[in-house]
């Protein structure tokens, strides 16, 4: 199917990707609404002669995926929410360790069991840390099944070039959604890991580890790792825009809610209201310059989230007081539809664009 | 002069920080020597969860990753699952593999998974100083059953090695004990033997050896090693559980 369009779910199309990005194994635990990933992988894995395993649990898949990480191979899990919640603690031994890896997460509902249908609100756990420490994912959040792909394939490249697990922060809309792509014809980025536990043939033995007992040495991985975060906040920035150039009220969304604000926007423009819209689509690094440069032209911002408002408090910290910031969301699985976004764009309008 | 005695080449030349009469190092050094006498240091990788013997990757000098607590088995699937050429072990203390860990042991076995697991049992929870783990003899006092572990209330010592002997993916299963010359020298061969059914890709490996805690046992070494033929062999027998080829 290379260079040709295919109607996919969101979720297969992940696992397809992962398969030309050079994923050898893949781990998971069953859990809606991403289940159309492991299953497709179920099939197409040994198709190719790598490894899938159901693990029995994501705690334990998780941990294998640190081991084969590890072992300096690709390697991928997925689940949602609750599942995520568990996979926590070998998230930070993974980002502690320093080991490429990817992890999908399929949003829905919280807290607790939730629901089965789409949300945005694990946000702060994807993006402030989730687990243990002081650590950082790399987290792309696609907003069409084409870019499911493309990113995907983004996000093994990124991992081994920084040596971070990174996180795929899609949802159910996404993950169930069927759209046509294309899979490009091109060759994965080889990375060298000479750091990874294959057997010490040939020269001293490695050691993956997150643990420093002695608090200097603690201190100074710390730092290490923070250095890589920040220059990950220099290069990785990626962020889409429309209609935001003269725009008055600035729409900030990602993901599936980003698709809806946009019908939004242009449902605004209509009615003579110029609204825009800046899209992240990296979570971390969050596009902070560039929302605190579409704001000095704005009159005012609105963040709409699935969720009760988690990304407004970094697109606050970014428009740092200058503007005011207003937020519409919905959660447990409603979703706004572009009406009602429109309807808060006219609301912010009225009160702080003047005429 | 002729050698008659020398550091295993796994081992590796520096000073542990086992507590005086810890036989974490006698067993240790047992590892060392079946992986030199198997000659599989260059494609072995160790897998270190939390414990006293967590700084394990100091002591071997094959390669190591360091895991989560209770996590090994899983850790050691995604490697042999990556490399299944390589030799995989896990090194896990009791409060690791039968406490937090019993969801990763008892599925990484039932896969048959092609694995080695040292299984360390001292009755206790070591290196956060000597609470009861699940291990722990009726009656036995630790830092958190300061009464004597009341069955009532906390259950039963658990038999992990004669609970997983009852799963068909477990090839090889031995409990052995590291307190006399005797019971060593068993458990020697019997560590050897759990190595060998994972090179002959026959299935999942494990040998229970009970050890000394004499720090948190409250004992001196000495009697620490009487107290595991008192106390632990009589609710722990030694033997082997299961072994190539039978059928259970
Ligand atoms: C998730 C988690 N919970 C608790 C601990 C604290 N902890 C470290 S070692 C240990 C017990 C180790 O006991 P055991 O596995 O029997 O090994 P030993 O130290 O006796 O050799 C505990 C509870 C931890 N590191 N991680
Ligand atoms: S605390 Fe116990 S198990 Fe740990 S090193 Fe000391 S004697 Fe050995």
């Amino acid at each position: 199917m290379l260079g040709e369009k295919v109607l996919m779910k969101g979720n297969e199309a992940i696992g397809e990707a992962a398969i030309r990005a050079g994923c050898q194994l893949y781990f998971a635990y069953p859990i809606t609404p991403q289940s159309e990933l492991p299953q497709y992988l179920a099939r197409r894995m040994p198709e190719e002669g790598r490894v899938f395993l159901q693990a029995e649990s994501e705690i334990a898949a998780i941990n294998m995926v640190y081991g084969a990480a590890g072992t300096g191979a690709r390697v991928m899990t997925s689940s949602s929410s609750p599942g995520i919640s568990l996979k926590q603690e070998g998230i930070s031994y993974i980002a502690g360790a320093e080991l490429p890896c990817v992890i999908v997460n399929i949003v829905r509902g919280g807290p607790g069991l939730g629901g089965i249908q789409p949300a945005q609100s694990d946000y702060f756990q994807a993006t402030k840390g989730g687990g243990h420490g002081d650590y950082r994912l790399i987290v792309l959040a696609p907003a069409s099944v084409q870019e499911m792909v493309d990113l995907t394939i983004l996000a093994f490249d990124l991992a081994d070039q920084y040596r971070n697990p990174v996180m795929i922060l899609g949802d159910g809309v996404l993950g169930q959604m069927m759209e046509p792509v294309e899979f490009k014809d091109f060759e994965p980025v080889k990375i060298p890991k000479p750091w990874a536990t294959t057997g010490r043939k040939g020269r001293e033995k490695n050691i993956i580890n997150s643990l420093y007992l002695d608090p200097t040495k603690l201190e100074e991985h710390n730092w290490h790792l923070q250095a890589k975060y920040r220059e990950i906040a220099e290069k990785e920035v990626r962020y889409d825009t429309y209609r935001s150039e003269d725009a008055e009220v600035l729409v900030v969304a990602y993901g599936i809610t980003a698709r809806i604000a946009r019908t939004a926007v242009d449902m605004a423009r209509a009615q003579g209201i110029a609204a825009g819209l800046l899209r992240p689509i990296t979570l971390f690094p969050f596009p902070t310059e560039a929302i605190a440069q579409a704001a000095e032209g704005a009159k005012a911002l609105l963040t709409v989230e699935l969720s009760a408002g988690q990304m407004v408090e970094d697109v606050r910290l970014a428009v740092n007081g200058k503007r005011p910031v207003y937020f519409y969301g919905r959660t447990g699985g409603m979703m706004p539809t572009p009406e009602e976004i429109c309807r808060e764009i006219v609301k912010v309008a009225g009160k702080e664009v003047a005429e | 002069m002729k050698v008659v005695f020398e550091r295993p080449r796994a081992l590796s030349d520096v000073t542990t920080h086992y507590c005086p009469g810890c036989t974490h190092g006698i067993i240790h050094r047992l590892v060392a020597e079946v992986i030199d006498e198997l000659g599989i240091l260059e494609r072995t990788i160790g897998v270190a969860p939390v414990g006293c013997a967590v700084l394990a990757y100091n002591y071997l000098e094959c390669d190591w990753q360091q895991a989560a607590h209770g996590r090994a088995p899983a850790v050691a699937t995604g490697i042999k699952r990556a490399l299944p050429d390589r030799v995989v072990f896990t090194y896990q203390g009791d409060g690791d593999l039968a406490s937090i860990g019993t969801a990763e042991i008892v599925h990484a076995a039932n896969r048959g998974e092609r694995i080695t697991v040292i299984y360390v049992n001292n009755a206790i929870y070591g290196m956060t100083g000597g609470q009861m783990a699940p291990t722990t003899l009726e009656g036995q006092v630790t830092a958190t059953s300061p009464r004597g572990r009341d069955i009532k209330q906390a259950g039963h010592p658990m038999r992990m090695a004669e609970m997983l002997a009852t799963l068909p993916g477990v090839s090889y299963l031995a409990r052995v004990a590291v307190n006399k010359p005797a019971n060593i020298m068993k458990a020697k061969k019997a560590i050897k033997q759990a190595f060998m059914v994972q090179i002959d890709d026959l299935g999942f490996g494990m040998v229970e050896i009970l050890s000394t805690c004499p720090t948190n046992w409250g004992l001196q070494p000495a009697k620490a090693m009487e107290w595991v033929d008192e106390k632990m062999i009589p609710y722990y027998p030694l033997g082997e559980f299961k072994v190539p080829g039978e059928v259970k």
